[in-house]
């Protein structure tokens, strides 16, 4: 029995999805590889090798997968299959766009976003966003599977495999890469962050938002945004939680100015401590809150930052 | 130039769900039903390719019960020119949805498919990828806008970090993300309309698909519910509580 966990990176680093995905991928029960695909990715590969509980790390290091196009990386995956007997990837949108097309491919259900991993065939995943849990058990002989990261813990680092690398699979020509547009931001990633604040439609405009980076600045925190700021324009779509944005589950989920949506608490509501402020006493977001301040946002949130400017943040 | 959007009866995205007591899955009776919503925006989306003169006919499809025929209606209302209903009662899984769909694409020979990205019942996001691997056709998935550039595809998709441009050659299966349009209400006159437009009915027989079961459901539980915690008066007792819980400072 071994597991092939497809690594996250872009290029230069590897995202700690893979490391949380390891986890899951353990508790299938057997040996775990990992495959890291991509153009120049040496460094990935070195941190991948030293994930706890990585028996091997596989290179697939090609021009052809500079970026990460679903029909390529799924004829590679399809093609190292037969050595494996579950593959496994982070829910990333990498991981959503190439896996399914990995399992059609080896004519098998896929396993969407498990939160949980009950035996090696058996496994927990959030549907109806979130608002009920299915436990589903695979009759498949391989399994293909996605792993809510947000669910798991990063597994360790002091691993020490053996990396090897592998030739290019086929490229199937179908799709070429144009152009990407990728949000610059010195604040981590949002479903890496340990602190996250995000406004809502109470923010009132785009500008407004800049009063939520000055308590990020403070806190190291992600700022993210709910739906309703996003359809307002009021910051870019990749700033989306909720379930049709980003899961995050971060130690502190500050919520200012949002109501609190189904769809955007199935989005945060594992956050580990949450806190709502809203003017709005009514507001759903008051009933998922550890701590909830009714209070207008445009005095509260200044009144935060000095109190954490106080604490010398 | 054809184009063929399968489409998902589910239950109503403003429905607050209800999981049944002897935890065999989610309660279905008297529930509102409607289109998926990321299905409505792939109609939308076709229909508007249409009216740009870009393509032909929009065939709408839905695999499901006979009151599916509901849901295609409604998409002939949006805008297709015609519907099939695949009649089952089985529970179909997404690699079982995307065979049947194969099947019909071989028959139909359209230029695109257009989905929604997911189901909000299962939420399972992948009919779509799967569709394209067993076609060989390349896939735009999570698009947030689609252009013709020659005889290819120029697709915009939504990624963790932004956003992404693709080139694909047609035929090519497209996947919807939220952005895409803003799905029409259908008129009166066209609703109308729509009765008289033909639905074809099938079984997955008669695509020679037999469908297997490759997950089995054990059981559907309630989420751990997370309980209230307290009101703070000020932000000077937040910050103090935040400080207590160890999450800052």
């Amino acid at each position: 029995m071994t597991t092939l966990v497809i690594a996250e990176h872009n290029t230069v680093k590897l995202n700690d999805a893979t490391a949380k995905t390891v986890t899951a991928a353990t508790k299938i029960g057997a040996d775990v590889h990992v495959l890291v695909v991509g153009s120049g990715v040496d460094a990935v590969a070195e941190a991948a090798s030293k994930i706890d509980g990585v028996a091997k790390v596989i290179v697939a290091d090609d021009a052809i997968y500079a970026h990460p196009l679903a029909e390529n990386l799924a004829a590679l995956v399809v093609g190292m299959a037969g050595s494996y007997d579950a593959i496994v990837s982070p829910a990333t949108t990498i991981g959503k766009n190439f896996m399914p097309r990995v399992a059609a491919l080896l004519d098998v259900a896929q396993i969407s976003e498990i939160q949980g991993v009950v035996s090696a065939d058996t496994f927990e995943r959030p549907i109806y966003a979130g608002n009920a849990v299915q436990t589903v058990k695979s009759k498949d002989a391989k399994k293909v599977i996605t792993v809510r990261t947000t669910a798991f813990a990063a597994a360790g680092q002091g691993g020490s495999a053996a990396i090897e690398k592998v030739a290019a699979g086929d490229q199937p020509g179908l799709s070429e890469w144009v152009s990407e547009n990728l949000t610059k931001s010195d604040r981590p990633e949002l479903t890496s962050a340990k602190i996250i604040i995000s406004g809502g439609r109470g923010m009132q405009s785009g500008d407004n938002f800049h009063m939520l980076d000055s308590i990020a600045d403070k806190l190291g925190a992600a700022v993210g945004a709910s739906r309703a700021a996003v359809d307002a324009g009021f910051v870019p779509n990749d700033y989306q939680v909720g379930q049709t944005g980003k899961v995050v589950a971060p130690e502190l989920y500050i919520a200012v100015g949002i109501s609190g949506a189904i769809q955007h608490l199935a989005g945060m509501k594992d956050s580990k401590v949450i806190v709502a402020i809203n003017k709005d006493e009514e507001a759903p977001i008051f009933q998922v809150a550890d701590f909830g301040l009714v209070a207008d946002l445009f005095t509260a949130v200044p009144e935060l930052d000095a109190e954490l400017g106080k604490l010398g943040l | 130039m054809k184009v063929i959007v399968p489409i998902k009866r589910v239950v109503d995205y403003n429905v607050k769900i209800r999981v049944k007591s002897d935890q065999t899955g989610v309660d279905l009776a008297n529930v509102k039903m409607s289109m998926n919503p990321f299905d409505e925006i792939a109609i939308e989306e076709a229909v508007r390719l249409k009216e740009a003169g870009k393509i032909t006919e929009v065939i709408a499809v839905s695999i499901g019960a006979a009151q599916a025929t509901e849901t295609i209606r409604t998409a002939l209302a949006m805008g297709a020119d015609r519907g099939i209903l695949v009649k089952t009662d089985e529970m179909v899984e997404p690699i079982n949805v995307a065979k049947i769909l194969k099947a019909i694409i071989d028959a139909e020979k359209p230029d695109l498919a257009i989905l929604g990205k997911q189901a909000i019942d299962d939420d399972c996001n992948q009919t779509g990828q799967m569709l394209a691997a067993l076609l060989g056709w390349p896939q735009g998935t999570f698009a947030s806008k689609v252009e013709f550039d020659g005889d290819k595809l120029l697709l915009t998709r939504e990624i963790d970090g932004g956003l992404q441009t693709l080139k694909l050659n047609m035929p090519a299966v497209i996947t919807t993300d939220l952005r895409l349009n803003e799905p029409r209400y259908a008129s009166l006159p066209n609703i109308m309309k729509a009765k008289k437009k033909p639905i074809d009915e099938k079984t997955p027989e008669d695509y020679g698909v037999t469908i297997k079961t490759h997950l089995e459901v054990l059981k559907v539980t309630e989420p751990p519910v997370r309980s209230a915690g307290i009101k703070v008066e000020s932000v000077e007792q937040l910050v103090a509580k935040l400080k207590e819980a160890g999450v800052i400072g």
